[in-house]
């Protein structure tokens, strides 16, 4: 282990991350429009047979975002930032640079075996985790791959101490593993009953239990995929970036403990009125409360951050994004613990609230966490400065536009649709049948779809920008210290 | 056991363990703080780990003597 001159971070593997990130973040977010517009159009169900259809699609959107735009996101930035905070570079182990390489390779050949398995329609039917048994299989060498990749790189550092970022990054590869094990607990119907094919499973719950495990594992999956390794992000490239140290690495330490130990015990809010014991449900909900306090810590600890420097946010995007990132993770995380109260959940519930409430987390948080990461990326990656200032400024405007269009619409067409539910007349009987607010609701969707458009739009000016930045743009002589350099 | 002790057993525990938590949560709190007052520990100056990230940069507290020997 030389530490000369010579020795530069090697970002091979962050770089192939990097170009996944952007594939899949198409294809997801793609499919999401067109759902989208199915809800408002239903006969746009027809275009494709059944390889067209809702039922058929909206697995691979929520798979296509979460395990494809936001899991290569999350490898990308840990290659990177890895690395980085370690103090050590990847092209001092042999094995750790095979490893970052298998694990990429295994990965994206489990995606597109994900992809084409969801559109034939394979899968196990649980929310989130539909690939069967097989691929769950490889799922778990994948993760492991990860694992020794992580823990490789933390056994040769040179920095002693695990900086915050590294904690997070830590949490989701523990977290997850745990949460889609146990979930994923599947019996092969063909080798135990001799029915369905060889790759066939049923869940190894049943009922309630099996309700239990999967909100369980549903909502942590919120937990370690969007909200732990996005801190993860954020406590690395807003500093970073606005050459700020954190407010209080004091506050981040508590905020970590306290995510850690709360996030667990609420996923029961998902199951309020339903069949599973009531004290679940109350815990759910209590929980769900109490997390705005970690959640919170964090977000604050990041605006604080800023004290004084805020007129960065006038003079460098990046920033921009990253201020909008950390708002938006307050906002949603408000917005969950007030539909997670049972009273307001009675009328929330099973409405379009609640992807309106993932959505504002999904895009504002976890997207544009995800694309200033790679923006701030791009320039140390490729040794270029970033291609448009202007073209990330346009881009910045048009998906908060979108993203305020989704929410706000479906924040009205959850209320309306809730109300709409429980109205009765004045001997009780209820006053809509199911397809009047499907009527009322067309002009929301057709809203909704139109936001989720202008995001994927952003996102074609985010893969542009990107391409420029990676094969035209002027050369920078040395790293940026702090901010991005970028053309006008 | 009848349903009424289990009940009761169970609000117990929900009071000891939620006073326990609370205890842990700002026992862990007074530690950050004592251990800075102290002198012990800076926790502040691992922020610039993030800054100071350069792979030629010297770490914020490094590795044991025979981690820097090889450097």
């Amino acid at each position: 282990m030389q530490a000369n001159n010579a020795l530069n971070y090697d970002y091979s593997v962050a770089k192939c991350f990097t170009y996944a990130t952007i594939l899949f973040g198409i294809i997801g977010m793609l499919i999401g429009v067109v759902i989208a517009y199915q809800l408002a159009f239903p006969e746009l169900n027809y275009l494709a047979g059944e390889y067209g259809t809702y039922s058929r699609l909206r697995p691979l959107h929520t798979s296509g975002v979460i395990f494809g735009f936001l899991l290569s996101g999350i490898f990308a930035t840990w290659y990177y930032v890895g690395q980085r905070v370690l103090k050590v570079s990847m092209a001092e182990s042999p094995f750790l640079m095979i490893l970052g390489r298998v694990h990429f390779w295994l990965y994206m050949i489990l995606m597109i075996i994900a992809v084409v398995t969801l559109f034939l329609g394979i899968g196990t039917s649980k929310e989130y985790a539909e690939l069967e048994w097989p691929l769950d299989i490889a799922v778990v060498v994948v993760w492991v791959i990860w694992g020794l990749s992580i823990f490789g790189l933390i056994g040769i550092r040179r920095e002693k101490t695990l900086y915050i970022s590294m904690w997070y990054y830590i949490a989701t590869f523990l977290g997850v593993a745990m949460l889609y094990l146990f979930n994923n607990m599947e019996v092969p119907t063909y080798f135990v009953s001799g029915y369905g094919k060889w790759y066939h499973s049923v869940s190894m719950y049943a009922g309630t239990n099996d309700a239990m495990v999967q909100w369980w594992y549903g909502h942590n999956a919120v937990a370690f995929v969007f909200t732990v390794p996005i801190i993860a992000m954020i406590y690395y490239f807003l500093p970073k970036e606005s050459g700020q140290p954190v407010f209080s690495y004091k506050l981040s330490l508590l905020s970590f403990w306290g995510l850690m130990f709360v996030y667990l015990w609420a996923g029961g809010h998902h199951l309020l009125y339903s069949t599973v014991p009531d004290w679940v449900q109350t815990m759910g909900s209590i929980f769900s409360i109490i997390l705005i306090l970690p959640s919170w810590g964090s977000a604050i600890n990041m605006l604080l951050t800023m004290k004084g420097q805020w007129g960065q946010l006038k003079s460098n995007p990046l920033v921009k994004f990253m201020v909008l990132a950390s708002t938006f993770y307050m906002l949603s995380t408000l917005e969950g613990p007030i539909q997670a109260i049972k009273s307001v959940n009675a009328l929330a519930h099973f409405t379009d609230w609640i992807p309106g409430h993932v959505h504002d987390g999904t895009l504002g948080w976890v997207g544009f966490m995800t694309m200033a990461a790679l923006f701030h990326m791009a320039p140390r990656m490729y040794k270029r400065e970033l291609y448009s200032k202007k073209l990330m400024e346009s881009q910045f405007w048009i998906q908060t536009t979108g993203i305020v269009m989704y929410f706000s619409s479906m924040w009205i067409a959850g209320i309306t649709q809730g109300m709409m539910w429980r109205a009765t007349d004045q001997y009780g009987n209820l006053a809509y049948s199911f397809i009047d607010t499907v009527t009322v609701l067309i002009p929301y969707y057709a809203l909704r779809a139109t936001g989720g458009l202008l995001y994927l739009i952003g996102f074609f000016m985010f893969t542009y920008n990107m391409y420029k930045t990676m094969t035209a743009s002027k050369a920078i002589a040395s790293e940026p210290q702090n901010a991005s350099p970028m053309a006008a | 056991m009848d349903m009424e002790t289990i009940r009761e057993l169970q609000a117990y525990g929900y009071i000891f363990f939620t006073i326990f938590l609370a205890v842990i949560l700002y026992s862990y709190l007074y530690h950050l703080y004592r251990s800075e007052k102290s002198g012990e520990r800076n926790f502040e100056k691992y922020a610039d780990m993030a800054l100071r990230d350069d792979v030629t940069d010297a770490p914020i507290e490094p590795m044991s003597p025979l981690n820097k020997a090889k450097d």
